[in-house]
């Protein structure tokens, strides 16, 4: 076996055989997608009661995606569990100890938990999208419709990349407690207060989350200032920093 | 082998370790002696490339560990902190060592059993005692059946049992001919398993020679006597051409001091003049003595030097000002 298939196999080992990671992964399925039935149901009940306006710009690709807000807390959680298991426990020294080249052990996890969140990510995405327009009743849209496939993929993406965004991040901070403390409130609330505050969302529409969540949209409300593409493109250029930043800080500091 | 070259680790202000030079070879058992804080467990990072070090070198078999191929089959370590997830069983925590080496599976099995651990390979180490702990520590040095074993405080946790285990483990695999690293803050501890001895204290080299050799120059041996007519007693001595001083320490009251094994002529001297006799004993200082002598020196001698070091600081702001 090729030196590389070998710190794989390891990874997918570790990753595997702690039960947090597992949870983490399973409850961003399950949140994403009951979450996103749950509104679709209840609008497909209240859509009558909505304003005309609404009714015109009703994206349902887009609601059966509203169960992301919460499910990517999980899906980043499970990004900083991947790493932080590492560091919270010494096993760090045993894992440099094995594969002393810190970009090797870096990149293999980073391939191995992005996959897993990746293919996770696609599950969860087509399982909401196909379960939520099931709820929509009338209101419903399909996978031949322009742009929704698009969406629905995009969000499969976006669901693994914010989980590796968290993996990048918790290479820098190194700790459990650090990495919760920063990033659940960041994306559970910061990001969404920033975007949507007139002061601040010119902004805050190019924080990670918010320009990766426009391609969950097949409906164009006029409230972004880009397109799903380049949304997504905003978004790797964060993980990309994210992942660049932790390589810096794993080599050059003491473990 | 290892080879230390100006090791040298500063943490900011404070120098962990200072240009250590010394070459640990295999077929013995070397200890690495030291006081707490003298260093020991920051060599050892350095030599496994965890610590950056800020000046010097130390090559493993020649190379960088950094530049082994399938470290885990050259180098076994084993660590002062737990380095185990607590929610990974003890198996799958050895498997994913053995994978990245390409170490295979069933060598896992094999060294819990030869630690002891074969019962409980699969429950998670969070419930393990600190003795087991360390058991599953060196079960993963052990796993890639090194050339070089490296131990920091083996014997930290365990039971009495478990420290003759490690004692024998350690002289095996020394007779094997491996190169067997291992330190201790016990001068008794390295008495009884090390060949060779490496003793720093305060991050320095304070000590580089073989446990004979430290022996023979450091275990004074010396002959104790007390009598209650202490006055005759010196008399006697000082007429046989016997040298006595006053013994110091404890419960050494009145009692006098030669050197070396002198019991017989004391003895003799003594029924000879009939003088009363409450103790005649021959001493051996203990290597733990000897072992801090030689750290409290180095004390000394860094406390003289640093405050030196601030005496010149000042004058010389004093000059500038
Ligand atoms: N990561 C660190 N940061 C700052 N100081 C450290 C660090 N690691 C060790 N030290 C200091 O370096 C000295 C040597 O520590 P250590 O190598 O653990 O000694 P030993 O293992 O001999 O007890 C100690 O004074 C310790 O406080
Ligand atoms: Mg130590």
């Amino acid at each position: 076996m090729s030196h590389a298939r070998r710190v794989l196999l390891s990874e997918w080992t570790k990753i595997r055989t702690v039960r947090a990671t597992v949870w983490t992964l399973a409850s961003a399925l399950v949140v994403t997608v009951a979450l996103g039935m749950l509104i679709s149901a209840l609008l497909n009940n209240g859509f009558d009661d909505l304003s005309r306006e609404e009714r015109l710009t009703f994206d349902p690709t887009f609601i059966s995606f509203a169960g992301t807000s919460l499910g990517q807390l999980a899906m980043i959680a499970f990004g900083i569990l991947v790493v932080s298991n590492e560091y919270g426990t010494g096993m760090i020294r045993a894992s440099l100890a094995a594969v002393p080249v810190r970009g090797e052990l870096l990149a293999a996890k980073l391939a191995v938990a992005t996959a897993l969140a990746l293919a996770v990510g696609m599950v969860t995405s087509f399982a909401a999208f196909l379960l939520g327009q099931l709820m929509l009743g009338d209101h419903r849209t399909d996978l031949g419709q322009p742009g929704v496939l698009r969406a629905v993929l995009g969000t499969g993406l976006y669901m693994g990349l914010i989980a590796l965004f968290a993996m990048g991040l918790t290479w820098v901070l190194r700790s459990a407690l650090l990495s919760f403390g920063v990033q659940i409130p960041f994306f559970f609330m910061i990001s969404n207060i920033l975007a949507n505050v007139p002061a601040t969302e010119k902004v805050g529409d190019y924080l990670p989350d918010q320009a990766g969540s426009r391609v969950m949209a097949v409906i164009d409300d006029g409230g972004w200032p880009y397109g799903p593409w380049v949304g997504l493109l905003i978004m790797l250029a964060w993980v990309a920093a994210a992942v660049a930043a932790g390589w810096f800080v794993l080599r050059r500091r003491d473990a | 082998m290892i080879e230390l070259a100006g090791l040298t680790k500063r943490y900011g202000l404070k120098t962990a370790v200072r240009e250590l030079t010394c070459v640990i070879r295999p077929g013995q058992v070397t200890g690495f002696l030291g006081p707490n804080g003298a260093g020991k467990s920051t060599t050892m990072r350095m030599i496994l490339g965890l610590d950056h070090p800020t000046a010097g070198r130390a090559l493993v078999e020649g190379r960088p560990y950094a530049r082994l191929t399938d470290p885990l089959t050259v180098v076994g370590a084993l660590l002062e902190a737990r380095a185990v997830h607590p929610g990974r069983t003890a198996f799958h925590h050895l498997l994913c060592l053995a994978q990245s080496n390409g170490i295979p599976r069933r060598r896992v099995g094999q060294v819990l059993d030869l630690v002891g651990l074969g019962e409980v390979g699969a429950k998670r180490p969070k419930g393990f005692s600190l003795g087991m702990g360390q058991r599953l520590g060196i079960a993963s040095a052990l796993l890639g059946d090194p050339r070089i074993l490296i131990f920091d405080e083996p014997v930290n946790g365990l039971d009495p049992e478990g420290i003759h285990w490690v004692r024998n483990l350690l002289r095996r695999l020394a007779a094997e001919g491996r190169t067997v690293f291992v330190s201790s803050h016990l001068m008794s501890e390295m008495a009884l398993t090390a060949d060779h001895l490496i003793v720093i204290g305060q991050g320095q080299l304070l000590a580089d020679t073989s446990m004979a050799g430290f022996i023979e120059e450091n275990a004074r041996s010396y002959t104790r006597v007390s009598s209650p007519d202490r006055e005759r007693l010196l008399d006697a001595l000082n007429s046989a051409g016997l040298a006595a001083t006053p013994a110091s320490g404890p419960g050494a009251d009145g009692a006098l001091d030669l050197e070396g094994d002198q019991t017989v002529a004391v003895g003799e001297l003594a029924a000879e003049r009939r003088l009363v006799l409450h103790e005649l004993c021959h001493h051996r200082a203990s290597l733990e003595e000897a072992f801090m002598r030689l750290t409290r020196q180095a004390v000394e001698y860094q406390a003289r030097d640093g405050a030196e070091d601030r005496r010149g600081a000042g004058s010389r702001q004093g000059w500038e000002g």
